[in-house]
């Protein structure tokens, strides 16, 4: 065993963090970062989802016959996510309403599948839980971040509640209504792995070619 | 017991890849996971409905402009009167039960409801029964008046309601409750500010013809509801839906009923 737990548990905060370093699962952090209520629900949704997928499947992966093992991971994924769909809407319906189809897109995050067949195929169910939670964590991370720029810059509040007094109400703020529309996650993303790869240079990729150094004949 | 063990190690020894095997995971799998789903979903479904109910009634207190963060929603919602309408005659009826009438229900039902020829608002069939609300004054007058409209937009039947000032012919408000428009398209059918736009807009001219349009170029300003940017279909279907309703097919009769006080 190479890696510890905690390093299963850890890694994928920063490290291996499934959005900067492998951008997987960026359509759902686009849609559900424009208030930290809905991106809180929706982290705990995919922290779930992903930490009980790999386990289940880790639990039957010496019995997934090879030739059907994707349609079994998604028949598993599929039904956490119709569960946590299902529970969502029971208690929490006025942000299941924000959320709408993104909890049922939580089946085609590729944070989940690729967890998955990279991991939960190969490994003991217990470690397998611990990584796909680890995972679930880090886009969580993620998307708290972008969810805190977004929200605070975007409305002026923070989990609802008013940190700049906005212009509407009678403060003095004016709210950025850009940062409130799906592309400004986009830009935030995007520094924000500009910011992680400056500060672990070794997520930087390697070049696919290499600028010629002018020669002059 | 052993029989039970040996079916079990047969079953553990065949070859992974086989088909015997194949099928028989898929198949336990596939059961077992649809149990877990309709579990779920046939227990949880009690807590939704209440769920759903409630944030109708939400919906219906912020279109009559009386919700504010923090209300109990069930105590404000006593003080509207619910009251089903028979469209075909425009008058009240007491056939049902308003408190739990379902409309939608009976628009699917070919004995309460009517096919339509003229269909504007592509609903298809029309319920001959809609609940309304009604909400008094302290000294018992009407303030406002409360309808129940739907029709489709560019991806879904939009469900709202249309709240009038006593004078039945002033918009107070306009307001979905449910939709699956584009976010933020379509879905800005439930913008605050797009929203305010209808306050204080009128139905009819002094003629009593319909003149209230949702357009991108404005006829007349007292009946002009600005069109969504970027959302053209769903505009057009608001439009179309709200002038269904507002019609003859629609409300109009009731309206008009009620303005004479005959309803």
């Amino acid at each position: 065993m190479s890696q510890t737990r905690k390093q299963l548990l850890v890694d994928p905060l920063v490290d291996n963090n499934p959005i900067t370093l492998q951008v997987l699962g960026i359509c759902s952090a686009l849609a559900v970062t424009s208030s930290l209520n809905v991106a809180f629900v929706m982290s705990l949704a995919v922290i779930a989802v992903t930490g009980f997928s790999s386990l289940f499947i880790s639990f039957l992966r010496n019995y997934i016959p090879n030739s059907i093992r994707i349609i079994v991971q998604m028949v598993i994924i599929a039904s956490l996510v119709i569960l946590v769909d299902q529970i969502i809407k029971a208690y929490a319906y006025e942000i299941s309403k924000t959320l709408s189809v993104f909890v049922g897109l939580i089946i085609t995050n590729c944070i989940v599948m690729g967890r998955a067949e990279a991991f939960a195929m190969k490994n003991t169910p217990f470690n397998s839980f611990v990584d796909g939670v680890g995972n679930g964590l880090g886009y969580s991370l993620l998307l708290m971040c972008v969810g805190v720029v977004r929200e605070l810059f975007g409305s002026g509040t923070l989990f609802g509640i008013t940190i700049l007094d906005p212009v509407n109400n009678g403060g003095w703020y004016v709210p950025n209504g850009l940062l409130l529309l799906p592309p400004s996650a986009f830009f935030i993303i995007g520094f924000l792995i500009w910011g992680v790869r400056s500060w672990k240079k070794s997520q930087v990729e390697a070049r696919e070619y290499k600028i010629q150094s002018l020669e002059v004949h | 017991m052993s029989n039970s063990n040996n079916i079990f190690t047969k079953f553990k020894n065949m070859p992974v890849d086989g088909i015997v095997k194949t099928v028989i995971v898929a198949t336990a799998l596939c059961f077992v996971c649809s149990m877990v789903v309709s579990f779920a979903a046939v227990n949880l479904k009690s807590i939704q409905e209440v769920n759903k109910a409630i944030d109708k009634q939400k919906n219906i207190l912020q279109v009559a402009g009386v919700y504010h963060e923090g209300i109990d929603v069930n105590k404000t919602f006593s003080s509207f009167q619910p009251l089903v309408v028979d469209l075909n005659t425009g008058k009240f009826t007491d056939k049902f039960d308003p408190s739990i009438f379902d409309d939608k229900k009976a628009s699917q039902d070919p004995l309460l409801s009517i096919s339509l020829k003229d269909d504007p608002a592509s609903i298809g069939r029309r319920t001959n029964y809609a609940t309304i609300y009604l909400l008094k004054k302290d000294d018992g007058s009407l303030d406002k008046v409360i309808l129940p409209i739907h029709g489709y937009g560019l991806w879904s039947t939009l469900y709202g309601f249309i709240a009038l000032e006593d004078n039945l012919n002033d918009i107070f408000g306009l307001q979905f409750y449910q939709h699956a428009e584009t976010p933020g398209l379509g879905a800005e059918v439930d913008n605050p500010k797009w929203k305010a736009q209808w306050k204080g807009k009128k139905l009819n001219n002094e003629n009593g013809e319909l003149m209230i349009q949702v357009a991108k170029t404005q006829k007349y300003k007292e009946h002009h509801i600005d069109a969504l940017a970027g959302a053209t279909l769903t505009s057009n279907g608001v439009d179309n839906l709200v002038k269904f309703w507002m019609g003859k097919d629609g409300f109009k009769k009731f309206l008009n009923n009620l303005k004479n006080g005959a309803a």
